[in-house]
């Protein structure tokens, strides 16, 4: 079994690589002679790297590490394995309400855009749970198709608007995940998806019992709605704030869970460490693939983890058989 | 003590629980028997704050269960419906673990570890422990959530099936555990069972619902006979007296 401290090594080595990838060329060499002094060259070389590449860096691991975990509990609290923000209409909610931010208010400041985020991704969260009430047949794919279907006509609504009001190009920003634009002052936003992802640490029993489903939890002398109101504003807020400032990741909070439960199981309070690193890594990796696969241009991130999410979802599928449940 | 007060709950049009008036005194170990659809597991349930009332009321040890805060109940009430399907990869210990929350609400104490190992050792699952549940049998998997009950320590035990899935050794252990509870830990234990010859060897007392309601109540050799169990299953039974005990016979 991999040990903790390993792993938490590797996302750090990552971390560092990611530092030192792209079309600026900075070097660890430069960077030292730059903090003794140096020519312009190499402070110049400083100030990319604090403005730039370690902003990009946090922002990959905020990201990946927080929508990771806020997959993790919309598989508990859907008691379904193929669940995340991008399978529950969540990410479509928060984009529409994006829209709305920018339509009715345009001057009005990011955090008023993640706040309206966070309320219609609750909402639409909300909703899918509502309609997967009324779904006789819970077969276990039938809960992501009916999120997806949800998602796609939360969407279609939202390309309507962006359409008829010129504003198609914001919202593929928003739909596709890309780190190319982070730059110091505008990523700070994710700091809040590492409160939630510690929060979530801390009530992690609550939500693995909801995992167990409602007569656990009722037994247990827990509140079923408190938990799971709880469980959604995390979750709608993480996926919210990661929206509006780099765009969605998909497949992540599917992936990176199921790859963790193969291992470890469901128990969140054990397997949180490792899912947020596991996302952190997987998106750094997905990351440095992006932007050296067609050096010096970059691929989307959201395009990366797109396809080799999907590739390690259908391994999975495929192997874990019958046990999918 | 549990208190049933004209407990009612409806489904649509159906009076699963119609109306039925309870009195289980504090210790021992009671049988629901019944035929299916006599609204035993609903019952249960009602007792258990599982399934809200539709009318009356349900009080254990005074405390009514639907006004009474469900952490409070919590430490007084374990329950264990029969359908347990866990979507979830969980292991034996993590299960048994959770039994724990009510008192320990996520921070595991020495003392709660040892409720666990207790829990563990007393349904026979030590070499177990670590295993997760989905790769284990339907009875293993059936074991693993009583020792999550009994680990909740609570003076109320109720168990719908326990004996679900399990064959006839392990069932014999878990009655065998059962009484052992009521007997050497005074608690009261509550359990529906289908086994009408399970229900009279281990029984202190046996309730027979039919319809929604209690036709009979009373102790094993009052209700064993052939008139109330025919008239409760609606079915000829026969009543033979094995080594002293009665035995119900419906063969034909």
């Amino acid at each position: 079994m991999p040990r903790l401290g390993v792993v938490a090594g590797a996302v750090g080595l990552l971390a560092l690589v990611s530092l030192f990838v792209g079309v600026g060329d900075v070097t660890p060499v430069d960077l030292a002679r730059a903090v003794v002094g140096g020519d312009s060259a190499e402070r110049h070389d400083l100030l990319l790297l604090l403005v730039s590449r370690v902003p990009r860096t946090i922002a990959i691991i905020l990201a990946g590490a927080g929508m990771a975990i806020a997959g993790q509990i919309m598989q508990l609290l859907s008691r379904n394995r193929f669940v995340e923000p991008s399978t529950a209409g969540t990410v479509e909610s928060a984009a529409i309400g994006i829209l709305a931010v920018t339509v009715l208010a345009p001057g009005a400041p990011v955090i008023v855009k993640m706040i309206v985020a966070t309320c219609t991704a609750l909402a639409g969260t909300a909703l899918f749970l509502r309609i997967l009430r009324y779904v006789p047949l819970r077969s276990v794919l039938v809960v992501p198709l009916v999120g997806l279907m949800l998602g796609g006509i939360i969407n279609a609504v939202t390309t309507f608007f962006a359409y008829r009001l010129d504003l198609l190009q914001s919202l593929n920003v928003w739909m596709t995940g890309d780190f190319s634009g982070v730059l110091r002052g505008r990523y700070e936003l994710l700091w809040l998806t590492f409160a939630l992802t510690v929060l979530a640490f801390v009530v992690a029993d609550r939500f693995t019992v909801a995992g167990m489903g409602q007569d656990f939890v009722t037994t247990l002398g827990m509140n079923y709605r408190a938990v799971l109101a709880l469980g959604l504003s995390i979750v709608s807020m993480v996926t919210a704030v990661v929206v509006v400032t780099v765009g969605a990741i998909p497949f992540l909070g599917l992936v990176v869970p199921n790859l963790v439960a193969l291992i470890f199981g469901d128990n969140l309070r054990r397997t949180a460490p490792w899912v947020a690193l596991g996302g952190a890594g997987f998106v750094l990796v997905c990351d440095l693939v992006g932007r050296t696969v067609r050096y010096p241009y970059e691929v989307p991130i959201g395009v990366v983890v797109g396809v080799v999410g999907s590739a390690l979802f259908l391994v999975m599928l495929l192997r874990r058989d019958a046990r999918v449940a | 003590m549990i208190d049933v007060l004209d407990a009612v709950k409806t489904y649509g049009e159906v009076r699963v629980v119609d109306g039925v008036r309870l009195a289980l005194p504090s210790g021992g170990l009671t049988s629901i028997i019944g035929p299916n659809g006599a609204g035993k597991s609903t019952l249960l349930s009602l007792v258990a704050r599982l399934v809200g009332l539709d009318g009356g009321r349900v009080l254990v040890d005074g405390l009514d269960v639907t006004t009474t805060k469900s952490d409070v109940l919590a430490r007084r009430i374990a329950a264990l419906r029969q359908e347990n399907h866990l979507a979830s990869r969980l292991t034996v210990r993590d299960l048994v673990t959770f039994g724990r929350y009510p008192h320990s609400k996520g921070r595991t104490t020495p003392e709660d570890l040892e409720h666990v190992a207790r829990a563990i050792e007393f349904l026979d699952l030590g070499s177990l422990a670590d295993r997760f549940l989905d790769e284990m049998s339907g009875g293993q998997r059936q074991r693993a959530f009583v020792a999550m009950v009994l680990c909740q320590d609570t003076d109320v035990l109720l168990l719908d099936e326990p004996l679900n899935n399990l064959d006839p050794r392990h069932a014999v252990a878990m009655m065998e555990r059962l009484r052992a509870a009521a007997d050497q830990l005074g608690k009261t234990v509550v359990v529906v069972v289908h086994d009408i010859n399970v229900a009279a060897y281990y029984s202190d007392h046996i309730v027979a619902m039919s319809d929604g309601a209690v036709m009979f109540e009373g102790p094993p050799h009052a209700v064993i006979c052939p008139e109330v169990l025919s008239d409760v299953y609606g079915l000829p039974v026969s009543v033979h007296t094995i080594e002293g005990r009665p035995h119900a016979t419906y063969f034909r």
